[in-house]
């Protein structure tokens, strides 16, 4: 009975010795909610849980929407400390809805900007851990079998050579799409942008609803080219898949995130997962052959394989744009929407009109004749008209539409109705048009 | 008696409602209101309110007729349904009716071979098809080389079909074969000394008699295809009204009314198929008297026709097992690239998986057990109120139960965790994060596949067998554990095996609903490794692991309950 009672007094005493020590110490589960595959949760796990004895990494994988959707729903009894995924966007959702809190790192020696773009969220709600950037993946096999060349620019595929051969996530499932055409937009301007995006779309093969069924597309052969982000084309390389992967000249390098989730069950395990990644451990991690992104510490580069492309020293990365996610922000739902109704659920119209575009101009390029070379202009306008200006994308009443606000406003279904029904309209008469010009060159 | 008269008389006498079945029904009405039509009504309420005020309307369905894109989508989706049916029948009428009405070896294998079509672990299945069927997959690129063109087989709405058919078929198959077990030999005896045989036996005596079975299936692929998002997605066909609901409801349209516009669209169509299907139904008897018969009586093949019957068989099985020899072949591929095999072998990917999945395993055994139960009991329960009773609103549980197969995974995921996440157990954590909810969310989807089985087989069970019963002075309660019940084992089997087999492979609710690794079932760890190039394969063997332990399952409940029916028949 002593005995136990000096045992107890005994810890009490230590513990209230170590207590101020015991409180920083991380220990217990960390829950971490991600989009991230097995191939890039393990390894991290594995090495925080050596760095840190006493802790376990309980994954959660979600999809990034599925994620967003789950902290929303459990807010009331949070359950996850750590939310860990790619998309910029998600984070700004969820920092707007309050379903983050700030936490600054104490890790130094990582710069403010990576590229254009800053690192950590000016805020402190989130902090970048790895960068990617965006470009053209392709299957050497396929493109060997079809003879086809090697893109180098976005404009590059919306050549003839590859129609039909071209995949792309929807960019109103991928989050990483949705940059890769506001990268385009911002980058070449609303008109000529939307131009440029569906001069390519015209020779798509499909529009995807995951974003990793476009790599997975292409690393099996089904597909020969995919508009994907950087290391979904360096992993498959590093699995052995006989892919290659350009980065376009217009593109960004945009860092990937990680947050405190608001009221986390395990704050000290929260905040020590977040030092681990950005610690020079952790960025190594990075590197590892079925991971493979960019760390944002720029001295880890020296331990990188040959080849590996450093947006620390290579200025042609993402040099071009500066992306500024205030623009992209304000009109996220109109770009994807305007994306699904004239591309996605357009695209039989959109590649028969550039298919016979392609026929025209091949015609005109054996004989020439100017009342063709009109139409055949006249046609690619009838693609490339928008419904809507950068404007109007941006403005209050049309975004209203697509927030479920508590304004009355057009009803999502009304706008998406008007636009498809313009494009299917403009398709069809482009289509007509260059029809009429390759009969004008026989 | 056996023959198709008017309705059955039976149904007709028993006019006083009793307190049992009155109970019953109120328990079954309770536990759907619980975990359906509560939780799924807290998602789609949206889909009758008015943007801003909140207020009740019905603009929202004449938005949805106006706009080009839905319609076109639910035409094509009732194409997409109408045509797998027919297609999944021809796949599944040579099965059933060889394997049951000849003495044909191998019949058990096929019949087994047959089953595992359904058991499609998510992303793994159209991976594997597309690498076996898609434009450059093995036939193709084969028979490119070989005669210089290709055939479409994964390209648009016949690529879903064609998709949807080898994936489904087995519903048909099932109830079919079941049906046709069923059947009273006297009947196809009395038609032969009658002097009818042949085809005309099958198309007059043998086929209508099994009316039920089939009926039950094609209405269930009918449905299942017309509210199934995964396959068109997995194949980019976006213009079908599923995947548009599935679209809206999961992206930009999460504060848009047409996703649940869509998803209220898609219950109605659906409980009008199962009504449709009850209609043709109605006014006929299917029940038979005499079971000790034990089915059709089985005829030997001649020769010629052996040889026929095996190549047709044969073909058949390759088409619809294609994805998962794909699938087995993928699972010990290095890389498999634009090529017609994998470049190389390797068991790595099981090395990999065994490691970590025991506890996958345990967790998918445990809830689609689980899962399968519960929808068995229910839907003998249901099935016995409908068929058997005459409680005012009975059909009200068949409908609502049915219901659950148009709602989306997703929908019935977030309307739980709507639901339940609020509900604190008494050691303070949330229900939503108890196991059990996910054993729940799976028994509700696969309710509808139970609910069929025992429904068909209870409409093959003749009411005076129980009246027999009943007038030896048996009370109801023994009249349906020693009557009802053993007559209806093999349907009840058949639904038990369906719910479980699925519910074992089912991932859209559970993604929703998995709230720490140590509950997932199989599905959620192989849609964890599919998100990667390396994990590819990984997730093939994880997908190869599911569908045989599924199918070692399935095939020891059905031989277990095939023991005890035989022990019982020997000792009577």
């Amino acid at each position: 009975m002593i005995t136990r009672t000096i045992t107890t007094f005994t810890l009490l005493a230590l513990a209230g010795a170590f207590m101020p020590v015991q409180a920083q110490a991380p220990s217990g589960k960390v829950t971490v909610l991600t989009s991230f595959s097995k191939d890039v949760t393990d390894p991290f796990k594995k090495a925080f849980e050596a760095a840190h004895p006493g802790t376990t990494i309980e994954i959660q994988n979600r999809n990034t929407n599925a994620g967003v959707k789950l902290l929303e729903e459990t807010r009331s009894a949070n359950q996850v400390d750590i939310f860990w995924v790619s998309a910029p966007d998600a984070f700004e959702v969820l920092k707007d809805k309050k379903l983050l809190q700030v936490y600054k790192p104490k890790a130094t020696g990582i710069p403010d900007k990576i590229g254009a773009y800053p690192i950590n969220d000016p805020d402190g709600y989130y902090s970048g851990f790895a960068a990617s950037g965006y470009g053209i993946m392709w299957n050497e096999r396929y493109a060997r079998a079809n003879k086809l060349p090697d893109p180098k620019e976005w404009q590059d595929l919306a050549k003839a050579v590859y129609f039909d051969h071209v995949s792309i996530a929807a960019p109103s499932r991928s989050g990483t799409t949705h940059l890769t055409l506001e990268t385009i937009l911002q980058g070449e301007g609303w008109e000529k942008g939307w131009r440029t995006i569906k001069e390519w779309s015209g020779n798509l093969r499909n529009v995807t609803e995951r974003s990793f069924g476009v790599p997975d597309a292409v690393n099996s052969g089904q597909v020969g080219y995919g508009i994907v982000i950087d290391f979904f084309a360096f992993s498959a390389q590093g699995a052995g898949f006989p892919v290659k992967f350009v980065y376009p000249s217009v593109t960004t390098i945009v860092p990937a995130n990680v947050g405190v989730v608001t009221n986390p069950p395990n704050k000290a395990g929260a905040e020590a997962f977040v030092e681990f990644l950005l610690s020079p451990a952790g960025q190594e991690v990075l590197l590892d052959k079925t991971i493979r992104r960019l760390p944002v510490r720029p001295e880890i580069y020296a331990k990188a394989p040959a080849d590996y492309p450093n947006p620390f020293k290579d200025p042609s990365l993402g040099g071009k744009v500066t992306f500024d996610s205030n623009v992209s922000s304000a009109r996220t739902a109109v770009v994807d929407t305007l994306y699904d109704q004239l591309v996605t659920f357009q695209l039989d119209g959109l590649k028969s009109a550039t298919k016979a575009i392609h026929a025209a101009e091949a015609a005109l390029a054996k004989k020439d004749n100017p009342a063709g070379r009109k139409l055949v202009a006249e046609a690619r306008d009838l693609v490339a008209k928008m419904p809507i200006t950068a404007e109007q994308a941006a403005s209050a009443e049309i975004n209203a539409a697509f927030s479920g606000g508590k304004q009355k406003t057009a009803r999502q279904a009304e706008l998406e109705q008007q636009w498809a029904s313009s494009a299917k309209a403009a398709y069809a008469e482009a289509e007509a048009k260059a029809n009429e010009a390759a009969k004008l060159a026989r | 008696m056996a023959t198709m008269s008017d309705a059955s008389p039976a149904v007709a006498r028993r006019s006083v409602v009793a307190p049992g079945p009155m109970a019953l029904a109120i328990l079954i009405a309770l536990f759907l209101a619980l975990f359906l039509v509560i939780p799924v009504g807290t998602v789609i309420y949206v889909a009758f309110t008015e943007k801003g005020s909140g207020a009740f309307t019905l603009v929202n369905f004449y938005d949805f007729a106006r706009t080009d894109l839905f319609i076109t989508s639910f035409w094509n989706s009732m194409y997409v349904a109408t045509m797998t049916v027919v297609l999944a029948s021809m796949f599944a009428l040579p099965l059933a009716y060889l394997t049951t009405r000849f003495e044909f070896r191998g019949s058990g294998v096929v019949q087994m071979l047959g089953f595992i079509p359904l058991i499609m672990p998510p992303f793994a299945g159209a991976v594997a098809m597309q690498l076996i069927f898609g434009r450059n997959g093995t036939v193709n690129l084969l028979l490119d080389e070989w005669f210089g063109f290709k055939i479409p087989f994964m390209e648009g709405l016949n690529g879903v079909i064609f998709a949807q058919a080898v994936h489904y078929f087995p519903f048909i198959l099932i109830n079919l074969s079941a049906a046709l077990r069923n059947i009273d030999r006297s009947m196809e005896e009395a038609a032969q000394n009658l002097g009818c045989q042949g085809f005309r036996l099958f198309r007059r005596i043998v086929f209508p008699l099994a009316m039920p079975g089939y009926v039950a299936g094609a209405s269930l692929v009918f449905v299942k295809v017309f509210d199934d998002l995964a396959t068109p997605l997995l194949l980019n066909v976006k213009d079908m009204l599923a995947p548009q609901a599935y679209l809206r409801i999961t992206s930009i349209g999460l504060a848009d009314p047409m996703g649940y516009v869509i998803a209220v669209v898609l219950i109605v169509v659906s409980v009008l198929a199962m009504g449709a299907s009850a209609w043709v139904m109605k006014g006929r008897d299917y029940a038979t008297v005499q079971r000790g018969g034990g089915g059709l009586a089985q005829r030997p093949l001649g020769r010629g026709q052996a040889v026929a019957a095996y190549a047709v068989v044969g073909l058949i099985l390759f088409l619809v097992l294609a994805p998962h020899i794909g699938l087995f072949l993928l699972s010990i591929a290095t890389v498999w690239s634009f090529s017609p095999l994998p470049d190389a072998f390797t068991f790595a990917h099981y090395e990999r998986v065994f490691a970590e999945s025991s506890v996958f395993i345990k967790n998918t055994l445990l809830y689609a057990t689980l899962a399968g139960i519960i929808d068995v009991v229910f839907g003998v329960a249901i099935a016995y109120l409908v068929l058997r009773t005459r409680l005012p609103a009975r059909h009200w549980l068949d409908w609502t139960a049915s219901a659950a197969l148009a709602i989306p995974g997703v929908v019935l995921g977030i309307g739980y965790l709507r639901t339940f996440f609020g509900v604190k157990m008494p050691d303070g954590t949330s229900l939503a994060s108890f196991w059990i909810i996910i054993v729940l969310a799976l028994a509700i989807r696969r309710l509808p596949y139970a609910l069929r089985a025992c429904y068909a087989a209870l409409q093959q069970v003749s009411a005076s067998l129980e009246e027999a019963a009943e007038n030896l002075g048996a009370n109801k309660q023994r009249t349906v554990r020693r009557i009802v019940l053993p007559l209806m084992m093999g349907g009840m089997l058949a639904g038990f095996v369906t719910s479980f087999a699925t519910a074992a492979v089912e991932l859209s609710a559970t993604l929703m609903l998995v709230q720490s690794t140590s509950d997932a079932p199989l599905a959620y760890g192989l849609y964890v490794f599919m998100q990667s190039p390396a994990g590819r394969g990984a997730g093939a063997a994880l997908g190869i692991i599911a569908v045989v332990l599924v199918a070692v399952c399935s095939l020891i409940s059905n031989w277990i309950i095939e023991r005890n029916q035989h022990l019982r028949n020997t000792r009577t």
